[in-house]
């Protein structure tokens, strides 16, 4: 019922013994996600939150067989964590950090090419609240208890937007196989067109909804794939109509720079591919209502 | 993070790239010392603010004589430069920097990005210099050369030859060429910038490259790492409502309506102020008060919305995710008890605590209007403004 996690992945915290990283590391438990340990370099052979910390990301993967991580460092530190995490060979590395230098994901991005593609690491994130498969586990800093299980999968650059989405299909009995924040910053790990692409294997995804905002070429390429490969309905917003040209709107990567980086131009791009774009943020949940009303 | 044409040059010389001689004057008789200083025959004065198209604008003035750079000082120095890229408002003119003008025979386009689609380092180039290069890759797309910088080894020298063979340059022009490129990609890279433009970049009779004009921007994300760049921000060229917002670690944008908004979240924020306007009204500004909105950031959110005289309703819109709705109503109600607020304010809280907040916000006692979603916030807040207006 889930792209990316379910109840059964094995999940460790890197920046686990900081403030952030023990906050959300709790949360995650409390929801029921496997988390098997964490690393915080020098805090190595200690216990945190019952789970054992280790100095590198090798040796907990070494240890407890992790296969994915969570990221809460520091942004200067981050590219290099995530870098250590793919070397590690996690298949899964999502990160929360906000503030990450675009150089350093450049870097980032360069260095998880050099493996080949069936133990390439799968970057969520920078920038992003996580992922979540309702009922099964949380690789992330929502609030679990707005989202209700179900076959709707959500990906969003936008963290509370992508909450807003959920918590109005939950309330018109709509769930969630997997919720994925892709990020607001320039250079993302894994893109639209990336998760698309999973939610269309998934046999327990049934439709998806696509929230983007102003800024880069993302959310055209994945709603030209969407017209071309993809079976499943799609339900598409970008956010920032109101947005002025040239301004960053808090994300790094929410600025209108370029032809074809405007909302209006964003939407009308995936209406002309056969999306059903929502005409407010406020009628998320009730577009996804009358598009799953016609499966 | 943009920094003044004088400063990019700085910058970029240190790197090696050519740019003439010249200084950055305060006052008119700076202007004139400097002048001399410098030496030669002709000078350009040129106002220094936070804009392209400047030229258009009467902000560069080439000058013959000490007297006719007095004469430009003084009549830059002070003023706010309106261009096509300031708005009505203009930009003001506290700096205008003196150099040497030089004759030169070809005027050429050299622009370093970081293109977003291609997650890479992107060098445009073109023959077409001092033209406007969106306008060029949309009329004359052909005339416009770029190579992608592979970034595990960085620009090399051959991709640096191949655009300067192919600007038509001579063998004595190309090396120089390169050196400049080269140096503008260096200083891209090593001072974390997201554009180095030189436009032009220009060829003068005796076969030098130079940096006649040049433009640099920053990744504010790096700035932690790039103490002398972050040095040269200008405060003078912002927003003071935005400067302000920064020194509370407060992500705003000032725009033209009158709802005042407080939201969590970038993308929320700029989702309600398009739900705002798909319910007739007009968004004041954007405010992203971040994931741990404490009562103290509620506060000065309040005083940041309530600066701008427009504001005729506020609108304050949480999902609390990390944050707890009881916290957030706290300071709401806090900030209400602490500051005058004149205009209503209407107040949607939903997540973690949703029922406590609201309860909270009920048993007050201050004339706050609730909202329980998006789109009922956003039309309370219209009618609220529309009423407010009238009264």
């Amino acid at each position: 019922m889930s792209i990316l996690i379910n109840e059964k992945t094995k999940i460790i915290v890197q920046g686990f013994t900081g403030d952030k990283g023990s906050f959300h590391a709790k949360e995650m438990i409390e929801y029921g996600t496997n988390v098997v340990g964490g690393v915080t370099p020098g805090k190595g052979g200690s216990t945190h939150l019952g789970k054992p910390v280790f100095n590198t990301v090798a040796e907990a993967v070494e240890a407890t067989g992790a296969e994915a991580s969570i990221t809460f460092v520091a942004p200067a530190f981050c590219a290099d964590a995530i870098m250590e995490a793919a070397d590690a060979g996690l298949q899964l590395v999502c990160s929360i950090t906000d503030g990450i230098p675009a150089q350093d994901m450049m870097r980032v991005k360069r260095y998880l090419m050099r493996y080949p593609k069936e133990r390439r690491t799968l970057l969520v994130g920078p920038n992003c609240a996580g992922i979540i498969s309702p009922g099964q586990a949380m690789l992330g800093i929502m609030p679990g208890h707005i989202y209700k299980q179900g076959t709707v999968g959500i990906v969003s650059r936008s963290g509370t937007l992508g909450y807003e989405a959920a918590a109005q299909m939950k309330a018109l009995g709509i769930g969630v196989s997997t919720s994925v924040g892709i990020g607001g910053d320039p250079i993302n790990g894994s893109s639209f067109l990336d998760h698309l692409m999973k939610f269309q294997e998934d046999p327990d995804t049934t439709a998806v909804v696509m929230i983007g905002e102003i800024g880069g070429p993302q959310e055209a390429e994945a709603s030209a794939w969407v017209k071309e490969n993809m079976t499943k309905p799609v339900v598409g917003y970008v956010a920032g109509l109101t947005a002025p040209k040239g301004r960053r709107m808090g994300h790094a990567g929410a600025i209108i720079s370029a032809a074809g980086d405007s909302a209006a131009e964003k939407s009308e791009i995936m209406r002309s591919y056969g999306l059903s774009v929502a005409p407010s943020a406020g009628e998320l949940g009730t577009t996804v209502a009358a598009m799953m009303a016609k499966l | 993070m943009d920094i003044h044409e004088y400063q990019a040059k700085e910058l970029l010389a240190g790197f090696g790239v050519p740019v003439p001689r010249g200084s950055v004057a305060y006052s008119p008789d700076q202007a004139v010392y400097t002048a001399t200083e410098l030496g030669g025959w002709h000078w350009a004065v040129k106002a220094q603010v936070h804009s392209g198209a400047r030229g258009k604008a009467g902000g560069i003035k080439l000058c013959k004589t000490y007297h006719e750079v007095d004469a430009a000082a003084r009549e830059l120095l002070g003023k706010r430069l309106v261009t096509v890229q300031t708005g009505p408002e203009g930009k003001p003119v506290q700096r205008v920097y003196v150099e040497v003008a030089e004759p030169f025979e070809r005027e050429l386009y050299l622009g370093i990005v970081l293109d977003r689609k291609a997650e890479r380092v992107r060098v445009i180039a073109s023959a077409e210099g001092g033209m406007d290069i969106e306008e060029l890759a949309n009329t004359a797309p052909e005339k416009i050369m770029q190579v992608v910088v592979e970034p595990a080894v960085g620009l090399q020298a051959f991709q640096a030859r191949q655009i300067a063979f192919g600007l038509k340059l001579n063998i004595k022009q190309v090396s120089r060429a390169v050196t400049a490129i080269m140096g503008a990609y260096r200083a891209f890279r090593d001072l974390d910038a997201t554009m180095v433009e030189i436009n032009p970049l220009v060829v003068t009779k005796d076969d030098r490259v130079l940096a006649l004009d040049a433009k640099m921007s920053f990744d504010d994300n790096a700035m932690f790492r790039q103490r002398a760049v972050a040095d040269m921000r200008d405060p003078s060229q912002e927003d003071p409502r935005e400067v302000q917002a920064a020194e509370h670690n407060l992500n705003y944008v000032g725009l033209e309506g009158d709802i005042g908004c407080i939201i969590n979240g970038a993308g929320l924020a700029m989702a309600t102020m398009d739900t705002i306007k798909y319910a007739g009204g007009a968004p004041a500004n954007f405010l992203d008060v971040g994931g741990g909105a404490s009562p103290e950031r509620v506060a000065n959110s309040f005083r940041l919305v309530l600066s701008d005289k427009n504001v005729k309703a506020i609108l304050v819109n949480i999902f609390a995710g990390i944050n707890r709705c009881d916290w957030v109503a706290q300071g709401v109600v806090q900030a209400c008890n602490d500051i005058d607020i004149t205009v209503p304010l209407i107040v949607r809280l939903a997540g973690t605590n949703e029922e406590e907040g609201q309860r909270i916000i009920r048993e007050s006692g201050l004339p706050i209007i609730s909202a329980s979603s998006l789109t009922e916030a956003a039309k309370k807040a219209v009618e609220a403004a529309r009423a407010h207006a009238a009264s």
